[in-house]
């Protein structure tokens, strides 16, 4: 997964890695050299006594050393821009894929999670690719290259150090891989440990009434305990590592020297050539040293890019139709539901079912249930933020799903449950509705909404900031500015999806007289939980359990559905009832 | 119009919303006083770590000796060399088994100084840890009120990850690279002084590039941080308001600015890395050129015979391993940082106020009746908004009381203070007689049962789950509790029965059948006396019968406090309280309550016979004057 991540997006930059590789060659070359023109120093200047020719190798060297300095800031900046560019590019694939999603999984995955997987994850996977290209690159060209040069000196030495790199090859890889699934084993003890605290945060009420505190005591200690426990033994890895390595490097030095002594003795090799294998010998193990460590990275990544293969595998449910019906020029509002059903895969039951309705120009429908009835499923059909899974959705008699998406978001506007305002100002939120809005027409619109008071006495009137989500203004406030957003639409249908309960009562009264002449000729569907809130639609549809179990207006539903007059009476407690009749004249 | 301030006092839910974080927090003081904590939880293992130090100490002097001894090896060979004669190989071969052994030791020695710091460490986190959960289950409800639960968790996980990781490295680490760089320091000069001078001279140098290169970098790091936290909030905006976005058709704008967020954050990124990048060749930089010069010197100073070769041998080989704990000294020093600013988190969760102790000499009830009794209960969460004045209300045992009245009228409250989750202000709730704060909490908590509106359970099996109500219940007992309140049927439903585990993602089992566990589980617990909330949200039809089954299975003989939501349990119960703005302004049965021809009477006929009759009572006091004004737009129902 990883692998096939980091390949797919590194085939823009082919180009940059070649060249990249090319540096990371010259730069290893030059730090190869060094030791090499050392060995030279030695048994051409220092046998031979020649302090010129050792004047003269030691210029050489410290150009050599420039070149190769040169060269390493040539491939870093190439290998932060490479990475960093894949980064870019890996975040704009999961973006865009999150927009193509349907509310549906949008809702699967959860707003926090995908947020973590854009930024997080994404992160992750860019920061190996960094690591990789400096490091992964390098490695192996250094070991190659320690190696042909020490082959060049003497043969048989070499040989030795062939047989190092395959040792510290195989202590590593067996390293790895216990520590790969040590590491594993960890992070699952620290997630389940998180779980935990966060169970006995959130039910502190239950745990405590069941006086359980003993029990979650050991119920995590438990946990604590596993973790310790693994935790101990990556602990007790991660030391041995610098000892092993150590141990290798040393025993192989003594190895090499005393080879080396034995060669020389021998009149096959030259002095000189043994400090610069030494030399050899520690930008080996040093390069695997750093390649170990990127590799213990490797774990975490590779979970990122399967969270990240999770979102670009999954495909929208909602799809846009390959030739999407024309809309009708000035067309009305005609909403249209025939049979709709709404079930999530392998739900046993339907979120809505058998949902007949329709509501014309000038028609006030409300749609009246309790949480969890399906309302604002059955308006987010509309939307299509969600495909009916049986049945159709039919604005201005054609299909939604025949629509252009664009087409429809200009016929139908809707006011959601939450509202939600973007950072910036009060301004440039309604002028999300319509980009080409004037002041004149804002102004309106937020008389309509009742919202032209607060905004006059902001701070900064329609330039006022608006922080992210709207959290700077009251709920009420929220809900007025995304109806004005709404209506600067002029959408042929509107959805108000029970986006009144923030309000006052003589706010709601207001803002429904100034509504129902604004959206005079428009259809309206508003969805609702409380009674007096959908009383004066012109009809009322109720939904309990996914299904339409009453239509009709309030009065006669009042006198013959049961299901409307317990609704009623359920709602008994509900605040706006007492007050309401307690400040009856 | 009502005034913006007077409109937001109606929105306000939560009396503690205002409240904010006005727990007097102990923070520790500063950084040194963190630290100063911080050695005292090092203080127990006191013994490992000084051995660990020890021994690290010797391997690392042992291990830097080996150059010294390579270069002597080296030495006998270039001798022979010089001479023309034959080398010693005796010399040599017991000198190079001396080394073998001394690097052995230097291994062996860091190995056990690694190990002793890995269990050293790892215990004291354990030790964090069970001292931070510990400290949860002592923390008054208020503590969870006033902090959310993601910062809670936070300081409980990752500030603890964090400590761990910063330990670790600088007990392993820190002292380790400082002895090490002494100990060469110490061997290079009594070599060559003029050479250790040279090597010295790169020092600094390296130093001060360092310094100015991570200067540099610095700013880039804030705008590749800016950047980040910038694209970070557009994604989180547009991800919230995905709907919006689709349905206003601004996605071409979203992914323009996204577009743009993320090229910046690509700029940003790659001058940043780059940046910090830079320091790596420029050490090594350095340290070639410090190579050149020790070999070069080095060489002169042989050919004059000063130095043998194997001196220079050795120099070159500490050279190499010099700059090393440079690097790694300033490394734990910028770690350090962040784990003291982590481990000042940890202590303020641990220093944070908590609940008052049980008294010292608790009275103990014996069987309970169940009988409670409020005698003149005030209490407020925070000082300037009272929440229940002067409440007083006696229930006798086996009897059902629904509390009925508008959100934020205290309701909720009751329940908590009779769990003294809350501790009253005034006055005083007598279970059997006994003053509940003259009980220890566990003991009074025991005989409660507790159904709340949102079905806590947690990561277990649905069997584990329900025992919770009681420790040490038998499956026996579970499984027939599940059966007293509906819940059996399900449960059998699913594919592991009883031993299914709930997760996150427990796709099978509904809100509303999570909601039947919890009142198996209170019913496990056999308790006195009951607190429900009635509230069913998100439940289907059917389950909601069997929810209405259950609880009142689990009512039957108890006393039992019901925040009623229902009409059928309203009615039945034996007394209705009728609570306003935490006072109570009716209470009585129901048909006591509709003769009295009161708040509750009214709203029932309104509810029952429809708008058109209700609209003759009146002259009713107003709980709260809202004003509504009945304007043609509400037509003729105003409700």
């Amino acid at each position: 997964m990883l692998l096939r991540l980091l390949r797919t997006h590194v085939r823009p930059y082919r180009r940059a890695a070649a060249l990249l590789i090319l540096l990371q060659l010259v730069q290893i070359l030059g730090t190869l050299l060094l030791p090499t023109l050392g060995a030279a120093l030695i048994d051409n200047g220092v046998v031979a006594r020649d302090n010129g020719y050792i004047a003269r190798l030691g210029a050489f060297m410290v150009a050599v050393a420039f070149v190769q300095v040169l060269a390493a800031l040539g491939a870093v900046s190439l290998a932060s821009r490479t990475a960093m560019a894949m980064g870019r590019d890996i975040r704009s694939v999961v973006f865009r894929r999150v927009l193509d999603f349907s509310a549906r999984e949008v809702g699967r995955f959860g707003t926090p999670s995908l947020l973590t997987r854009t930024v997080n994850d994404v992160q992750q996977v860019q920061t190996l690719a960094q690591s990789g290209f400096g490091i992964v690159v390098a490695a192996p060209l250094m070991c190659l290259g320690s190696i042909a040069l020490a082959l060049q000196q003497d043969v048989p030495l070499a040989l030795v150090l062939v047989l190092l790199v395959v040792v510290v090859a195989v202590a590593f890889g067996l390293l790895l891989a216990r520590m790969g699934a040590l590491y594993a084993r960890m992070q699952t003890g620290l997630d389940r440990l998180g779980r935990m605290l966060r169970e006995q945060i959130t039910g502190v009420r239950v745990v405590r009434s069941f006086v359980r505190d003993g029990y979650e005591r050991e119920r995590f200690s438990r946990t604590s305990t596993d973790l310790f426990d693994v935790s101990q033994r990556v602990g007790r890895l991660i030391a041995s590592m610098l000892p092993v390595v150590l141990l290798l490097m040393n025993g192989f030095t003594v190895a090499i020297l005393w080879a080396g002594a034995h060669r020389i003795d021998g009149g096959a090799m030259r002095i000189g050539a043994l400090s610069a294998f030494l030399m050899y010998l520690s930008l080996i193990l040093m390069s695997v040293v750093m390649v170990a460590f990127v590799f213990l990275s490797v774990p975490r990544a590779r979970v990122s890019a399967a969270r990240i293969q999770e979102i670009v595998g999954t495909p929208s449910s909602v799809v846009r139709a390959p030739r999407p019906v024309p809309a009708v020029p000035d067309a009305v509002g005609h909403v249209e539901l025939r049979g709709a059903q709404f079930r999530y895969p392998g739900a046993e039951k339907p979120v809505l079912q058998g949902i007949g309705l329709t509501a014309g120009p000038g028609e006030s429908v409300a749609i009246l249930g309790s949480t969890g009835s399906g309302k604002t499923t059955l308006l987010n059909l509309v939307l299509r933020l969600f495909d009916a899974t049986e049945g159709s959705v039919r604005v201005n008699g054609v299909d939604v799903r025949e629509l252009d998406p664009e087409d429809l978001g200009r016929a139908v506007g809707f006011v959601p449950q939450r509202p939600y305002l973007f950072s910036g100002t009060v301004a440039s939120n309604l002028r999300f509705g319509d980009p080409a809005a004037t002041d004149d027409e804002l102004w309106r619109v937020l008389r309509v909404a009742q919202a032209d008071t607060f905004v006059a006495n902001m701070p900064e009137r329609l330039d006022t900031e608006i922080a992210q989500g709207g959290t700077n203004v009251s709920g009420g406030q929220r809900q007025r500015l995304a109806i004005a957003r709404t209506l600067l639409r002029r959408p042929a249908v509107y959805l108000f999806d029970d986006c009144f309960s923030a309000l006052d009562h003589a706010t709601d009264a207001a803002l429904r007289t100034a509504l129902a002449s604004e959206t005079a000729g428009a259809t309206v569907i508003t969805v609702a939980q409380r009674i007096a809130q959908v009383q004066y639609a012109d009809r009322i549809v109720i939904l309990d359990a996914g299904r339409v179990v009453g239509t009709g207006t309030h009065d006669e539903l009042l006198r013959d559905n049961a299901t409307y007059r317990d609704i009623a009476l359920s709602q008994l407690t509900e605040e706006e009832t007492v007050h309401g009749l307690a400040a009856r004249p | 119009m009502v005034s913006p301030h007077g409109r937001r006092a109606c929105l306000r839910r939560h009396p503690r919303a205002n409240g904010g974080p006005v727990k007097t927090r102990t923070e520790p003081a500063g950084p040194s006083g963190t630290g100063r904590r911080l050695l005292g939880l090092l203080y127990p293992h006191r013994r490992p770590i000084s051995v660990a130090l020890l021994v690290g100490i010797v391997g690392i002097v042992l291990n830097a000796f080996g150059p010294l001894l390579l270069g002597r090896a080296t030495d006998l060979i270039f001798d022979a060399l010089v001479d023309g004669s034959d080398i010693d190989f005796g010399a040599v071969g017991r000198l190079l088994l001396l080394l073998l052994a001394l690097y052995g030791a230097a291994s062996l020695f860091m190995l056990a100084q690694g190990r002793l710091v890995a269990a050293v460490v790892q215990r004291v986190v354990f030790g964090l840890r069970q001292k931070a959960q510990a400290k949860l289950g002592r923390l008054p409800l208020r503590y969870f009120d006033r902090n959310p639960a993601g910062e809670v968790l936070s300081r409980t996980t990752n500030d603890v990850d964090n400590l761990q990781q910063t330990l670790q490295q600088t007990l392993a680490e820190l002292i380790t690279a400082v002895f090490s760089l002494l100990t060469m320091l110490v061997l290079m000069l009594v070599i060559s002084p003029s050479l250790a001078l040279i090597m010295l001279a790169g020092v600094p140098v390296s130093g001060l590039l360092a310094a100015w290169i991570s200067k540099r970098a610095q700013p880039r790091f804030t705008d590749q941080w800016e950047a980040n936290g910038a694209m970070n909030a557009q994604v989180e905006e547009v991800y919230t308001g995905h709907s919006l976005i689709k349905g206003f058709s601004r996605r071409e704008q979203a992914e323009e600015r996204f577009d743009a967020h993320n090229d910046a954050l690509f700029r940003a990124g790659a001058k940043a890395q780059f940046a910090s990048g830079t320091i790596e060749p420029a050490m090594m930089f350095i340290a070639n050129i410090g190579y050149v010069a020790v070999a070069v010197v080095g060489a002169w100073k042989v050919v004059s015979g000063e130095l043998t070769l194997g001196d220079v041998q050795a120099f070159i080989l500490y050279s190499r391993q010099f700059s090393q704990p440079i690097v790694q000294v300033a490394a734990v020093a910028g770690r350090l940082q962040s784990g003291i600013a982590s481990a000042a988190r940890v202590f303020t969760l641990l220093d944070a106020e908590e609940q008052s102790p049980d008294p010292q000499d608790p009275a103990r009830v014996r069987a309970t009746a169940g009988r409670v009794e409020f005698e003149g209960v005030s209490f407020r969460y925070s000082p300037e908004t009272p929440l229940i004045e002067q409440l007083s209300l006696t229930v006798e045992p086996g009897s059902t009381v629904a509390i009925v009245g508008p959100t934020g009228a205290g309701k909720t409250t009751l329940g908590n203070l009779l769990l003294r989750f809350y501790e009253v202000d005034e006055g005083r709730i007598l279970l059997d007689g006994t003053d509940i704060a003259t009980m220890t909490r566990d003991d009074l908590r025991t005989r409660f049962g507790l159904v709340l509106q949102d079905t806590w359970l947690f990561g277990g099996s649905i069997a584990e789950n329900i025992a919770y109500g009681r420790a040490g219940a038998t499956r026996e007992e579970i499984v027939a509790a599940a059966s007293a309140t509906c819940a059996d049927r399900f449960i059998r439903t699913l594919p592991d029965g009883y031993d299914t585990v709930l997760d996150d993602e427990s796709a099978g089992v509904s809100a509303g059948e999570k909601q039947l566990i919890t009142v198996a589980r209170a019913f496990l617990a056999k308790p006195a006396v009951l607190v429900l909330d009635e509230a069913t949200s998100s439940v289907d039809t059917r389950t909601e019968v069997l929810i209405q089954r259950a609880m009142n299975t689990l009512r039957a003989g108890r006393t039992s406090f019901v925040i009623a939501h229902r009409l059928s349990t309203i009615r039945d119960a034996d007394v209705i309280v009728v609570m306003e703005s935490g006072r109570i302004v009716e209470r009585g049965t129901h048909d006591e309550l509709i003769r009295e021809q009161g708040a509750y009477a009214r709203l029932y006929d309104a509810r029952t016979q429809g708008p058109g009759r209700s609209a003759g009572i009146d002259g009713q006091p107003k709980p709260l004057a809202g004003a509504r004004p009945t304007g043609p737009a509400l037509g003729p129902h105003p409700l």
